[in-house]
C-alpha cells in the first residue's frame, strides 16, 4: 500500500510523516509521531478525547484524515505548555481538582484553550456549550467549569472568579 | 462553598488530612504524558483484533481459521479452542461469587455466542489493515437461535433458553425443568402479614430500569508479552492489576507467579474494569505468535461487549401509618444479568430498605440470563436499581399522609442498632445526618416557579475493606515513597500521600505517591467497593507507624540511647524527656544519611485485610423543570449530601459526589441499551448513548457530612459509590412534583414524560 508524504506544522514545529490514505490524523499523532497526549474515546466525534487545534479550529482528531494536516498548524495537547510553565488552564485544571481518571483531560485541556483564544470571556453557559463536545464521566463537569472560569479571570489579569 | 465550614471543623488538629493539594500525579495527565492502557508500545508489538457475533444467540456450528493464518503478515489466530476448559463451580462470597466455566466462555465463545458482539475469534498481525482483513477471512457457520433480551419475557415459561441444563438455584424443591432463572434470592424479617396490618396506608407499584453502561471514556487496553519459558508480562488498564494477574493466569492456565502486571493509568472504570476481557486474548496470541500483542477495543465493542449493568423489573409495597412510621415494605426485584448468571440483584435486595428502621420487610430476587452481554459492576451494582422503586414509593407515600418526604425518612431512619433484613444490625450513624443537612439547607425551602419541581432520596452502599498492601521506603535525602497496589482512578496517590505526611510529620510534598506493580508490592484487591481511601489508607498509616518506630530505633543507635527514649513529633525523632538526653531533633533526612550505620535501607511493608469499613449513605434534592410541550426535563439545582466518614481530600470527595450524581441524571434522564427486533444493540455509540454533558447540567452542590469511622486511622469511609443511589428516584419525585404524575420506568426521556403528562396517572394511589 502506498503511503502519503505530509509535511505539517504541529506544536511549533515543521513535521514530515507518511501515512496511509485512512489513517487518520489521531492515528498518525498516536502511532507515527508517537504523541499519545491526543485519546481515542470513540473515534467518531462524539467524545473530544482527541480534540486538537487545526490551524485555529478545535476538531476531533479522530474525524480529520492524515493527509488533511499537509500545510496545516496543529496545537495538541503536548504543546499547550510553555516548556516546564504549564498553561493556565492546565494549572487551574489540577488545582481545582478537576480531574479524576484523567482521560478526558488533554481534550478538556486543548477544547479549553481554544474556547479562550476564541472568548477571553466566556459566560457559565458558554463555556458548557463550548465544551458540550468532550465527555467526561468523572467529574459531573463542576469543577472542570470552575477550573475554565478561574482560567479564563486569570489570562484577563483579574482575580479568581469564585 | 458551603460546605467549607464543615470540613474546616473536622481538620482541626490536622495539618494535612483535610486539605486539598494538587495531586502528585496531575502534570503528566494534563500535559498529555500520562500513560493508559493503549499508550504502551512495547517493541516489535503486533496488533490484535477480536471477531465477534453478529448475533444474538448462535450455535457455532464451525470455525474454520485456515484462510486467515494463510494470510501474509497474520502471526496467530486463536479460538475458544486456545483455552483450556473450566471446571463448574461458583467460587467466592455468594454476593460476588465467580464460575470460571462462565467466565472462560464470555472471554471467548464455546458452544455458542449468547450475544451480539461475544468473541469467537482473535487474530494477531503486523498491523490494523491485516488483523481486519484476516478477521473477515475467519469462517463461523451459525445455527441461528431464538433470542431474549427483556427480563419478563426471558422468565416466561417458553422463553428460549440460554443454558439448556440450567436449573434455577434456591428454590426448594429444586424446579425439574431448566430456565433462564439462575437463581432465586430471598431475605425477610418480621411478620408482613402483621406489618401491613398495621398500616393505615399501603401503596404498591411496578418499576422498570434500562440497562446503562459504565461509559468511561478510555476503552479497554492491554499490551501481552508471554515468552517461550511460559513467563509473561502485561501492561494494563484495569481496576485491580492484581485481579488481572489472578484472572488471566486461571483463565490461561499458567500459574500466577509467572505473570506479573503492571498498572497503566486507568480512564476510568466505575466497576466495569474489575474484570477481564482483553487480558487473556491478548496473553494467548501472544503466546501463540511468540511477538508482544495489543488489544484495544473502539468504543462500540465497549458497548456491545462489556459492561453493562443490569436493567430491572421490580414491584415495591410498602404501608405506613397514618403519623409516619414505617411499618411494611415488600419488594421483588428480577434483573438481568446478560449472558451469564451473576447481576447485582443481591445487592439490590440487601441495600433496598437498608436505609430504614422497618420491623417487618421481604426482598425477593430473580437473576435471569438473557442474550446481552454479561452485566459487570457500576458504582454500587444493584443499590441504584431497587432505590429507584423504594425511594418513589416513599415519596408517595409521604405525600398520601401528608408529610414532607424527609422528614418521613428522618423518623424511620436506620442507626446503630436498627435491624436489617440480611442479619447484622447497622453498625454505624450517617444516615440521619444526611437527611438534617438537607432539611437545614435553605434550598429545601426556596420557592419554584411553573412547571418546576423538587424531588428528594436516600441511598445505601456496603462500602468495602479487605486485602490491601503499602511499601514505604525513606529516601536518602529524606524524601518518602508510599507504593500500593490500587490503581489510581480518582487521585487516591492525593489521599495516600496526604495520609502518610499527615501520619510522618511530614510535608505533602516530601512523599510521593505511587501506584506499584504485581511484583513490587503485596497484594492488593480492586479499586472497587468504594475501599481504597478506607483499606489501603489502613495500609499505608500501618507501613507509616512501622517506618517511625524503625526511624526512632535508628535515632536511639545514633545517640546511644534505649528506643525508648526516642519519640517521634513533627517529623523529627525527639528525646522522650528530659532524661533522655539533651540531643537536637532528628530528621528524616538526619536519620537516612546514617541508613548504612544503622541497619541499611529504611523500608517497612504493611498488609491488612481490613474489616470495619462503614456504610455510604447519601440523601439528595434536586429542582427540575419540565417543559410541557417537548417533555424535556431540565435539571436546576441539585444538592448531594452524603457521610463521608472524615474528608481525607475533600476536593476529590466532592468529585466523587458530584460524579456519581451526574452518573445518576444520566440513568434517570437518558441513558439505555436500545435492541432492535433481531436483538442488535441500536445505539452502541455516544451519539445515541446520550452520557450528560457539560451543557446539561447545573453546578452539583456536595455537601460533606462527616460521621468519622472509628475503624480508619482517620474516620474515612468510603465514598465512591452511593452518591449514585438517590438521583433517579429524586428526579421521578420532582418531576411528579412539577407534573402531578408519576413516572415509574427509566430513562425519563421526554417522550415518557410527555406521554405522562399527556396520558393518565400511573401512580396508584399517589
Amino acid at each position: 500500500m502506498s503511503k502519503h508524504h505530509v509535511t505539517t506544522t504541529i506544536n511549533g514545529e515543521e513535521t514530515e510523516f507518511l501515512c496511509e490514505t485512512q489513517e487518520t490524523l489521531l492515528d498518525v499523532l498516536r502511532n507515527t509521531l508517537n504523541l499519545t497526549g491526543s485519546k481515542e474515546g470513540c473515534a467518531s466525534g462524539d467524545c473530544g478525547a482527541c480534540s486538537v487545534i487545526a490551524d485555529g479550529t478545535l476538531v476531533c482528531s479522530c474525524l480529520m484524515l492524515g493527509v488533511e494536516a499537509e500545510g496545516k498548524t496543529i496545537t495538541t495537547v503536548e504543546g499547550i505548555a510553555d516548556g516546564e510553565t504549564l498553561h493556565p488552564v492546565q494549572r487551574q485544571f489540577l488545582e481545582h481538582a478537576a480531574l479524576q481518571c484523567g482521560f478526558c483531560t488533554p481534550g478538556f485541556i486543548v477544547a479549553t484553550k481554544a474556547l479562550l483564544d476564541a472568548n477571553p470571556d466566556p459566560t457559565e453557559e458558554e463555556a458548557r456549550y463550548w465544551l458540550a463536545g468532550n465527555l467526561c464521566r468523572c467529574t459531573g463537569y463542576d469543577k472542570i467549569i470552575r477550573a475554565v472560569m478561574d482560567a479564563a479571570a486569570e489570562m484577563r489579569g483579574e482575580a479568581r472568579a469564585a | 462553598m458551603d460546605d467549607q465550614v464543615n470540613v474546616a471543623e473536622a481538620r482541626k488538629g490536622f495539618k494535612w488530612v483535610g486539605t486539598s493539594p494538587v495531586r502528585p500525579d496531575g502534570v503528566p495527565k494534563v500535559t498529555g504524558r500520562a500513560m493508559y492502557g493503549a499508550d504502551m508500545k512495547m517493541p516489535g508489538t503486533l496488533v490484535g483484533k477480536i471477531l465477534r457475533s453478529p448475533h444474538a444467540h448462535a450455535r457455532i456450528v464451525s470455525i474454520d481459521t485456515s484462510r486467515a493464518a494463510a494470510l501474509p503478515g497474520v502471526r496467530a489466530v486463536i479460538t475458544a479452542a486456545d483455552f483450556p476448559e473450566q471446571n463448574f463451580e461458583y467460587i467466592g462470597p455468594e454476593r460476588v461469587a465467580v464460575n470460571f466455566w462462565h467466565v472462560t466462555r464470555n472471554i471467548m465463545a464455546r458452544e455458542k455466542a449468547l450475544y451480539e458482539g461475544h468473541a469467537v475469534a482473535a487474530v494477531a498481525a503486523i498491523s490494523d489493515s491485516v488483523a481486519a482483513a484476516a478477521c473477515a477471512l475467519i469462517d463461523v457457520q451459525y445455527e441461528v437461535l431464538p433470542h431474549v433480551i427483556d427480563v419478563d419475557a426471558a422468565m416466561a415459561p417458553d422463553a428460549p433458553l440460554l443454558f439448556a441444563d440450567m436449573i434455577t438455584r434456591g428454590v426448594e424443591p429444586a424446579p425439574t425443568r431448566p430456565s433462564n432463572v439462575s437463581k432465586r434470592l430471598e431475605f425477610k424479617i418480621g411478620d408482613l402479614d402483621t406489618g401491613f396490618a398495621a398500616a393505615d396506608v399501603v401503596i404498591e407499584h411496578e418499576f422498570k430500569t434500562a440497562t446503562v453502561h459504565q461509559a468511561y471514556i478510555e476503552p479497554h487496553a492491554c499490551s501481552a508479552r508471554i515468552e517461550a519459558d511460559g513467563q509473561g508480562e502485561i501492561w494494563a488498564s484495569s481496576q485491580g492489576h492484581f485481579a488481572v494477574r489472578a484472572l488471566t493466569a486461571k483463565l490461561m492456565g499458567m500459574p500466577v507467579g509467572d505473570l506479573r502486571v503492571y498498572p497503566a493509568e486507568i480512564g476510568g472504570g466505575f466497576g466495569g474494569k474489575t474484570v477481564v476481557y482483553l487480558e487473556p486474548v491478548a496473553a494467548m496470541l501472544s503466546k501463540k505468535s511468540g511477538f508482544p500483542v495489543r488489544l484495544a477495543m473502539s468504543r462500540e465493542e465497549v458497548f456491545r461487549a462489556t459492561g453493562p449493568t443490569s436493567g430491572a423489573s421490580m414491584w415495591v409495597k410498602i404501608g405506613v401509618t397514618k403519623d409516619g412510621k414505617l411499618v411494611a415494605a415488600d419488594g421483588v426485584f428480577k434483573f438481568q444479568a446478560g449472558a451469564f448468571p451473576g447481576s447485582p440483584v443481591m445487592n439490590a435486595c440487601l441495600c433496598a430498605f437498608a436505609p430504614y428502621d422497618i420491623a417487618n420487610a421481604r426482598a425477593v430476587g430473580y437473576d435471569v440470563v438473557c442474550n446481552r452481554p454479561k452485566a459487570a459492576a457500576y458504582r454500587a451494582p444493584g443499590s441504584p436499581i431497587s432505590a429507584f422503586a423504594v425511594e418513589s414509593v416513599l415519596d408517595m407515600l409521604a405525600k398520601k399522609i401528608g408529610m414532607d418526604p424527609l422528614e418521613l425518612r428522618l423518623k424511620n431512619a436506620a442507626r446503630i442498632g436498627t435491624p436489617t433484613i440480611f442479619g447484622p444490625k447497622h453498625a454505624h450513624n450517617g444516615y440521619p445526618e444526611t437527611v438534617q443537612a438537607l432539611l437545614d439547607h435553605p434550598g429545601y425551602r426556596a420557592p419554584l416557579g411553573k412547571n418546576q419541581g423538587r424531588g428528594a432520596a436516600s441511598g445505601y452502599w456496603f462500602n468495602g475493606g479487605g486485602e490491601s498492601s503499602a511499601t514505604m521506603q525513606v529516601n536518602a535525602d529524606g524524601t518518602v515513597l508510599v507504593a500500593t497496589g490500587s490503581p489510581d482512578i480518582g487521585g487516591s496517590r492525593a489521599s495516600m500521600a496526604i495520609m502518610a505526611a499527615e501520619t510522618l510529620g511530614v510535608d505533602y510534598k516530601q512523599v510521593r505517591a505511587i501506584v506499584a506493580d504485581t511484583g513490587s508490592v503485596g497484594y492488593t484487591h480492586v479499586t472497587g467497593g468504594s475501599r481504597v481511601t478506607f483499606a489501603t489508607g489502613t495500609a499505608v498509616v500501618d507501613a507509616t507507624k512501622t517506618i517511625i518506630k524503625d526511624l526512632c530505633r535508628r535515632a536511639a543507635m545514633i545517640w546511644d540511647v534505649d528506643p525508648e527514649a526516642v519519640v517521634w513529633e513533627d517529623g523529627h525523632a525527639r528525646p522522650a524527656g528530659a532524661n533522655a538526653g539533651a540531643f537536637p531533633p532528628l530528621s528524616l533526612k538526619d536519620i537516612a544519611a546514617k541508613a548504612a550505620q544503622t541497619g541499611g535501607s529504611i523500608t517497612a511493608a504493611a498488609s491488612v485485610n481490613a474489616g470495619g469499613q462503614a456504610p455510604g449513605f447519601s440523601t439528595q434534592f434536586c429542582d427540575v423543570e419540565v417543559d410541557p410541550e417537548t417533555g424535556k426535563v431540565t435539571i436546576l439545582r441539585f444538592v448531594a449530601a452524603q457521610d463521608v466518614g472524615r474528608a481525607i481530600h475533600p476536593a476529590y470527595v466532592e468529585g466523587q459526589i458530584q460524579g456519581g450524581v451526574v452518573q445518576g441524571i444520566g440513568w434517570a434522564l437518558n441513558e439505555e441499551y436500545i435492541y432492535n427486533a433481531r436483538g442488535l444493540l441500536d445505539n452502541p455509540g455516544f451519539l445515541d448513548y446520550r452520557c450528560p454533558v457539560a451543557s446539561d447540567l447545573p453546578m452539583i452542590e456536595a455537601v460533606l457530612v462527616e460521621v468519622p469511622n472509628p475503624a480508619h486511622p482517620y474516620g474515612a469511609k468510603g465514598v465512591g459509590e452511593v452518591n449514585i443511589c438517590p438521583p433517579m428516584a429524586a428526579i421521578a419525585n420532582a418531576i411528579e412534583n412539577a407534573i402531578g404524575r408519576r413516572l415509574t420506568e427509566l430513562p425519563m426521556s421526554p417522550p415518557k414524560v410527555l406521554a405522562a403528562i399527556d396520558g393518565p396517572d400511573a401512580g396508584a394511589g399517589a
